[in-house]
């Protein structure tokens, strides 16, 4: 039930603070979502999405750490191994 | 998917799992707090790839699973009500109370509905002026802003037919609860991404430094995962001791200010029963004095109840990380998942139900 998935935000449909909500697009499954935390999301942003809620919005420069780390103990490992 | 395929990916899983193989010299006991966590690690045999020393023990992190058993008894008597239209989660219907479940109130003809998000059950109310619409508010953190804002809005809006029942539970006093443990095995921790993507992880900070335990603070897919657990080991191994973050592109350091501050707004920190664990001081939350009218508990006059706990389920010590689900006497034999005993068995995140779903074949097979 904790399950948050990512999501590309389609559209803005409602600015309002509280309200904030818009269509977001989880491959292709387009749901209305509050947006409300994440106040500098906009259209084309990704936003991780948890009961309806947008509780964080996906860092585009983060997103390849994952692959630069890996690479970078890859490289060490190669220098210290004879 | 953009932000999901790419993490799955198996040839850099590999390289991963070789890498933490390489820098490990000796036996470490890591725990994964969270149940989604849990999931992936036996769906993708995450533990398979790794090397033996290094042992994964699954942690309390499925609020379905630890949601106490007196109020699944106290959801089913709100539910059982005329006036009652009650709204949860999917996966709290089948939850086992002491003689049946939501679903079977569901089935004798009370009005119990599933929804996707606090906010859909804020419209029922809206839509059922007539009913009392009540929500099981279940979750850690990572619900915590959803249903903080359903609150919220029911004040601001004066929708007087709506409450929550909550049975809210916070993550850093679990940790706290498992490490202080006399008989306690786990030398690193996985935090749960979703979680700090709220809270943030200067929490853990003081908590690593007690108790001397790397955490590391780790996404979902099988890449975070296998990061997440190099990390961890490369700390031990290393002798150091830190608050790491692998999940950097969804979770800073301070988490998500405008959440915390609606949690805030809503909520206090209470003690809180852990279903298979006991109480826990400080371990949840509940509704503020200002917000109080909208707590279904005293609503209904259910806050004095309380209910013993089966002795036959051995959840407890799964969800504190000392038994895998296997050792369980009736793991997959009187228990399984269409016939849970225990809620470690019910969610897909439970430990007792991932071991069934994806390793009960292999084991019959080992055995
Ligand atoms: S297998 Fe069932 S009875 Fe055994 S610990 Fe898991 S949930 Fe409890």
């Amino acid at each position: 039930m904790c399950l948050a998935i990512p999501g590309k935000i389609m559209e803005i449909i409602d600015n309002d603070p509280i309200m904030r909500t818009g269509k977001v697009s989880f491959g292709g499954i387009v749901k209305d979502i509050n947006l409300a935390y994440v106040p500098e999301a906009g259209v084309d942003d990704y936003v991780i999405v948890h009961a309806g809620f947008a509780i964080s919005q996906l860092d585009e420069k983060e997103a390849n750490e994952v692959f630069g780390y890996l690479k970078e103990i890859g490289a060490i490992e190669e220098l210290l191994e004879p | 998917m953009k932000y999901l395929d790419e993490y799955r990916d198996q040839a850099a899983c590999q390289e991963y799992a070789r890498a933490i193989t390489r820098i490990t010299t000796r036996s470490w006991t890591i725990m994964e707090i969270c149940g989604g966590q849990t999931h992936s690690i036996v769906k993708y045999g995450i533990d398979e790839l790794l090397p033996d020393k290094i042992i994964l023990v699954h942690g309390p992190g499925c609020p379905v699973c630890v949601t106490p058993l007196e109020l699944i008894e106290k959801a089913i008597e709100i539910a059982e009500r005329p006036e009652v239209i009650f709204c949860s989660f999917g996966d709290m219907l089948r939850v086992p109370g002491s003689t049946k479940d939501l679903l079977s109130v569901k089935a004798s003809g009370g009005d119990v509905r599933i929804v996707y998000s606090p906010l859909d059950a804020l419209k029922v109310a809206r839509d059922n002026p007539d009913k009392e619409v009540v929500f099981f508010a279940v979750g850690f953190e990572t619900t915590a802003p959803a249903n903080a804002m359903a609150v919220f809005q029911a004040k601001q809006q004066d929708i007087k037919n709506f409450s929550i029942l909550v049975s809210h539970v916070l993550v850093p006093p679990a940790i706290e609860a498992i490490l202080s443990a006399e008989d306690n095995l786990v030398q690193g921790f996985l935090a749960a991404g979703h979680v700090c993507a709220v809270m943030g992880y200067t929490e853990y900070e003081p908590l690593a430094k007690k108790y001397n335990v790397p955490i590391v603070v780790t996404g979902f897919e099988p890449l975070d995962i296998l990061q997440g657990i190099y990390m961890t080991v490369k700390q031990l191994e290393e002798g150091r001791v830190a608050v790491e973050n692998q999940y950097s592109r969804a979770v800073k350091r301070e988490g998500n200010d405008p959440a915390k501050n609606l949690i805030t707004e809503i909520f206090e920190v209470v003690p809180r029963k852990w279903r298979g664990v006991g109480e826990i001081p400080l371990s949840g939350l509940g509704l503020r004095e200002a917000y109080r009218a909208f707590d279904a508990e005293l609503r209904f006059g259910l806050s004095g109840k309380s209910v013993e706990e089966p002795a036959e389920c051995i959840s407890g010590t799964i969800l504190r990380g000392l038994k895998k689900p296997f050792e369980c006497p009736v793991f997959g034999t009187v228990c399984t998942p269409e016939h849970p005993l225990g809620a470690t068995m019910v969610s897909s995140e439970g430990a007792c139900a991932a071991y069934y779903r994806y390793r009960r074949i292999q084991n019959q097979v080992k055995s």
